[in-house]
């Protein structure tokens, strides 16, 4: 096999990185079309929705905290070394950035709900403690936060696909098969 | 692995392709956002209407933009409890309570002579961080079904900018298209305006749904009943503006003004999505206990100020109904107060409009 291969050659994420990954792309993509559909309507959907986007929020930020438990205990993969410079650090902190605003997100609306003075109600008679004092300043603040890193987030995680895809369908390395399937079971050339 | 890129002009599909899956979703984000169809009603649209009205008042509600907070408690005589398993109906639980009294409309201006209908909003702050937040009307039934029936009432009602009044012609056609303000109207044609926040009754109008200790729903509507008896709007009084926060004021200063709080409870068959519609006079009512008003505050600085009333807001034991109105307030009333906590912010010391 060539050099180029060789500098990924076995290094996939961990099984544990892989499943969250998975499962938090899943439910990060779903938080942001929520909450965008949820302050777009005033049908039912809103009520409906608001009570997902609460609990389902939640649990991403404890996953995250998990998640970058599971980051600093497995190695992580380097990314091929025939990629220019630029991109691998475009790579890196675009994923730090992502790490970031995972754990940010739900921060912020737990913040702003308390903010508000709102309870924080998870599920009826599950109600967390606020995280900040009630202010309209701060709740101004976090509220405006709250859209523009979400569109942040979700402009970043259509940059995070792209790139992902165009390693998968036009590099064909193994860049993608690293938070899948895995790098080695493919192919006589990766053994 | 040791597979080769691809060559064009294979490599200009699968370019297309990423850029179509992008494309789509970006599409779908933009769909769920609303900002591909700008006639759908959304809470802005719906904010935006109300404000169309006179303007925007900063820092104000959106609507029922007038009014004066007031503080007390309230005590729990345990009746209710078998209906719902919320702390806030223990027997002899006292819990205390922020509340606003106000009157109709988008105009903190307006004249409290004018609207036939008072309002009261409560939140009743429980143990372990649950609060139960109403906002209440003074009327027996409310004017429209749905969100959509409300935004068209709004519009029809808006002042006309030759006259300053709305256009009795687009109200007939409104109310004509709209057979189900029927009782409202009829109600609305015989209310007397009383002569004080506090000798009426309020309404929560919409229906929701009480849990009980064993799981069992209860479709309920509540409302308070004052103690002092009614009296109606005197002639003295339609000259002053700001009667009813003045009036309030003067009888606290003579005691504390109590309410009960009374739950009706529905029988099967009862309609529970349509606040629009009274339930028979010979259905169940249990009072649950007392509400009791000690000191009035400006709603200028008052603990009211920054309390957005949503229905929706609710204990464990207290669930919202099927009425799509619940849905509609709650999202309405999270653009009012994303706007006039915005302006809040911007200004805090912004000396606001003349008040009460
Ligand atoms: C929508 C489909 C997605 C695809 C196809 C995808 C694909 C990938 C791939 C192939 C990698 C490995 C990159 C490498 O080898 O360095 C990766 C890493 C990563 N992805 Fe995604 N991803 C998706 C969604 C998301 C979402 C929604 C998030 C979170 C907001 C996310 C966060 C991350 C992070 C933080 C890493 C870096 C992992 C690390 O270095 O610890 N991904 N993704
Ligand atoms: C990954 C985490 C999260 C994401 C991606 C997310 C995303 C969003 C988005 C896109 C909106 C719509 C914003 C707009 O268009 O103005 C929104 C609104 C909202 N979010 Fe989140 N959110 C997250 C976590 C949370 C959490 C944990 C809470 C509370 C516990 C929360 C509470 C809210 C509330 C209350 C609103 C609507 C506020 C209003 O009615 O104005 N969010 N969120
Ligand atoms: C779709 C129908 C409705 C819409 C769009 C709507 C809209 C609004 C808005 C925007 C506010 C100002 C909220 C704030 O900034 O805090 C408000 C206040 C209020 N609404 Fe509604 N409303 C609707 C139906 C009702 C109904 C059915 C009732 C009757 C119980 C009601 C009673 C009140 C009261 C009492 C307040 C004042 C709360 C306070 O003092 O802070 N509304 N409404």
């Amino acid at each position: 096999m060539n050099e180029r291969h060789a500098s990924r050659h076995g290094q996939d994420f961990s099984i544990p990185a892989r499943l969250l990954h998975w499962a938090m792309a899943v439910m990060i993509i779903a938080m942001l079309f929520i909450g965008a559909g949820m302050v777009a309507t005033v049908s039912e959907r809103h009520a409906l929705l608001i009570s997902i986007h609460k609990p389902l929020g939640i649990a991403i930020l404890l996953l995250a905290i998990v998640r970058l438990g599971v980051r600093w205990r497995y190695p992580t993969p380097e990314l091929p070394r025939h990629l220019p410079a630029w991109q691998r650090l475009a790579a890196r902190l675009s994923h730090w950035l992502l790490y970031a605003l995972m754990l940010a997100m739900p921060l912020i609306g737990w913040a702003m709900v308390s903010a508000a003075g709102y309870p924080v109600t998870l599920a009826p008679g599950i109600t967390l403690p606020p995280l900040v004092p009630t202010s309209v300043t701060l709740y101004a603040a976090l509220r405006f936060a709250h859209t523009w890193l979400a569109l942040t987030l979700f402009a970043l995680i259509l940059l995070h696909l792209a790139a992902a895809l165009y390693h998968a369908w036009m590099l064909r390395d193994d860049v993608f098969a690293s938070m899948t399937s895995g790098t080695r079971r493919r192919g006589p050339g990766s053994e | 692995m040791s597979r080769q890129p691809p060559r064009p002009p294979r490599a200009i599909f699968r370019l297309a392709a990423i850029g179509l899956v992008i494309a789509i979703l970006a599409t779908a984000f933009a769909y769920v956002s609303g900002w591909l169809d700008p006639g759908w009603l959304t809470p802005d649209s719906l904010i935006d209407t109300l404000e169309a009205d006179t303007g925007i008042h900063a820092g104000y509600r959106r609507n029922h933009a007038k009014g004066i907070c007031v503080t007390g408690e309230f005590e729990s005589n345990g009746q209710a409890a078998a209906l719902s398993r919320a702390s806030v109906f223990d027997p002899g639980r006292r819990v205390p309570v922020i509340g606003r009294l106000a009157i109709p409309g988008p105009d903190p201006n307006a004249s409290d002579a004018m609207p036939p209908v008072r309002s009261f909003a409560l939140l009743f702050r429980l143990p372990d961080n649950e609060q139960w937040r109403t906002a209440m009307n003074a009327m027996p039934v409310f004017s429209v079904s749905t969100p959509e029936a409300f935004r068209e009432q709004l519009e029809a009602s808006q002042p006309d900018p030759q006259t300053g009044k709305p256009d009795p012609d687009k109200l007939a056609a409104f109310f004509q298209a709209h057979p189900e303000t029927k009782p409202f109207l009829a109600w609305a044609k015989t209310a007397r305006r009383s002569s004080s926040y506090a000798n009426i009754g309020y309404n929560s109008l919409n229906a929701f749904r009480f849990i009980d200790d064993d799981g069992n729903t209860h479709f309920v509507r509540w409302g308070v009943e004052p103690e002092a008896p009614f009296s109606p709007m005197t002639e003295a009084q339609k000259q002053d503006p700001d009667f009813l926060s003045q009036e309030l004021r003067q009888r606290l200063a003579d005691g504390p003004q109590r309410w009960h709080l009374i739950i009706t409870v529905a029988e099967p068959g009862d309609p529970t999505d349509d606040a629009t519609l009274a339930w028979p006079a010979e259905r169940r009512r249990i009072d649950a206990g007392i509400v009791t008003v000690d000191s009035a505050q400006s709603q200028v600085d008052g603990p009211c100020r920054d309390i957005n009333y949503d229905p929706l807001i609710l204990p464990d034991g207290i669930e919202g109904s099927d009425d799509p109105i619940l849905s509609a307030r709650s999202a309405a009333y999270s653009e009012s107060f994303n706007r006039r906590t915005r302006e809040q912010a911007e200004a805090p010391n912004r000396h606001q409009e003349p008040q009460s």
